[in-house]
């Protein structure tokens, strides 16, 4: 079964963090890395630049117009994810669990079954 | 001699040529891999080439080599002086089949159902890697860690290459037949991606079914276990329509089900229902038998399937089953008796919010007439499924109950 874990940001929190607290969420995430490879339950993963950084496009009238981003006029926004191929929810679950971010009071950890999948996942 | 055909001789040959090599060398994730890559290099040549005279030797050869110079390389890494290993290349010994005892180790119990599957596939089944990857939809990266994790975990947990005895030996068979009955649901169950690929899975668990109905033809789990797949695969051209949405079983065109799958499937099923034990797989493939001989679904014996289901439920409770049961009983004695049923099943926690006990309710509030309740349930059930089939299934199911209104 193949999950998306989505890593919800919120960049206040992670600015109000510590250089000591940054550097032990990036070395979490070097771990999990390492982890979820050799199990063999790792797609991909990728992590977003800043939501400042983003265009909205929408298409009226015919004609593309972009706007500044973010979308959602929200706290929180979606930094990056993994795409895992696990046993099932619990193990997915578990595995969510394991990401630093979840243990930090302002971030979001959300875990959803793939539902459709095509195109090549090999790079 | 085209692909298709060396690729199935190959598929044929893997875990002979495993076996050979293990029972000479012991160290299977070595040996392992070692036939691996003597099987890509046959798929590479003999195609170019021809086929060798004896291809199992070939590969025996071939893969001994491998396995050696894999030895030497190891050994020059570990003490750099010369280290001398004679190249010994194993008797072949025609007429041993050890696909059970390469099973059994492939479906060792300190692994997970995802690791016991690819290896399989890998070890029994010939395929590669590649192959494996391509039809559970992730990279090869993934599978091939996948792979060499499961190795790993064999070899620490110090098997010996041989068949466990008495009760552990029954235990471990059960083992194996979950993971083919595993293998032949990716495939039957293929819902999105390259659905070409997947669908060869259930062919390739067949495949291995047989092999194991070969070597076990006395036991009935075994035989009910090919029998299962053999009458559920011969329903693959009636299941989906062109479009690929799914056609539920009394809708299905049968003139479509594969006669001789079918066949085939009964005669296992009536052959082994005379035996000592009655398993859950026997039991499935019988219920699954008794659909088969229908001509319509207007002349299923449904008092039969709900019997069946009644001495299932038995054996191995599962609220599955008794879903599965509810289904017959609304047949037999009308959808209020169903919808009975289905009410035990609420206070299951594995069942809660489960799209099929959710569908099914919708199905029967339907037949009873309460439309407002079934589009209800018809709705809820399509959010809950992870198969785009199954959802615009039960979509289009909402849309009719609600223009009957």
């Amino acid at each position: 079964m193949q999950f998306l874990i989505s890593l919800h940001i919120n960049p206040a929190v992670l600015d109000a963090l510590t250089d000591e607290e940054k550097a032990a969420i990036g070395a979490g995430h070097g771990t999990f890395i390492e982890g979820l490879k050799k199990s063999g339950e790792l797609i991909t993963t990728q992590a977003l630049v800043d939501p400042s950084q983003a265009a909205v496009v929408s298409v009226r009238n015919g004609q593309p117009v972009v706007t500044d981003g973010p979308f959602l006029e929200s706290k929180e926004y979606v930094g990056g994810f993994y795409l895992i191929d696990c046993e099932n929810k619990e193990r997915a679950i578990e595995l969510a669990a394991q990401i630093p971010d979840a243990a930090i009071e302002g971030l979001g950890v959300e875990v959803r079954q793939v539902m459709f999948a095509d195109g090549q996942l090999e790079a | 001699m085209t692909a298709p055909v060396i690729e199935d001789l190959l598929r044929e040959l893997t875990p002979q040529v495993l076996g050979a090599l293990v029972r000479r060398h012991g160290q299977f994730e070595g040996c392992e891999d070692a036939v691996q890559e003597a099987v890509l290099a046959a798929t590479v040549q003999w195609p170019a080439q021809g086929l060798p005279d004896n291809p199992r030797g070939w590969l025996v050869t071939v893969a001994s080599r491998r396995l050696i110079d894999q030895i030497r390389s190891d050994h020059a890494r570990r003490e750099r002086e010369s280290a001398t290993v004679t190249e010994v290349v194993p008797e072949d010994v025609p007429g041993t089949d050890d696909t059970l005892v390469l099973l059994f180790l492939c479906c060792h119990p300190a692994l997970t159902a995802a690791s016991q599957t690819a290896l399989t596939l890998r070890a029994v089944g010939g395929l590669t890697t590649a192959e494996i990857a391509r039809a559970f939809l992730v990279p090869e990266a993934t599978m091939a860690a996948r792979i060499s994790r499961a190795k790993q975990r064999i070899k620490d947990a110090g098997s010996s290459f041989s068949l466990p005895d008495g009760a552990e030996r029954e235990e471990r068979l059960r083992v194996v037949l979950h993971v083919l009955y595993l293998i032949f649901n990716e495939g039957y169950t293929a819902s999105s991606g390259s659905e070409l690929h997947r669908a060869d899975l259930a062919r390739d668990a067949i495949r291995l079914a047989r092999m194991v109905h070969a070597q076990l033809p006395e036991d009935g789990e075994v035989t009910g276990l090919l029998a299962l797949m053999l009458l559920t695969h011969a329903r693959r051209q009636a299941r989906t329509t062109a479009a690929g949405d799914l056609v539920p079983l009394d809708e299905q065109d049968r003139t479509k089900w594969d006669r001789g799958l079918i066949d085939e499937g009964i005669k296992l099923v009536k052959a082994s229902l005379a035996g000592p034990a009655l398993g859950p797989y026997l039991l499935q493939a019988a219920i699954a038998a008794t659909h088969a001989d229908a001509a319509t679904a207007g002349e299923t014996n449904w008092p039969q399937v709900h019997a069946l289901y009644l001495i299932l439920e038995r054996i191995a409770p599962n609220p599955m089953v008794t879903l599965n049961r509810a289904i017959a009983l609304a047949e037999t004695e009308g959808p209020l008796a169903g919808l009975a049923l289905l009410s035990t099943l609420d206070s299951d926690e594995r069942m809660a919010g489960h799209h099929r006990l959710l569908s099914v309710r919708a199905h029967l509030l339907e037949k009873t007439g309460e439309t407002a309740a079934a589009y209800e349930h018809y709705r809820r059930a399509a959010k809950s499924t992870a198969s785009i089939a199954e959802q615009r299934y039960l979509e289009s199911r909402a849309s009719r109950v609600r223009t009957s209104e």
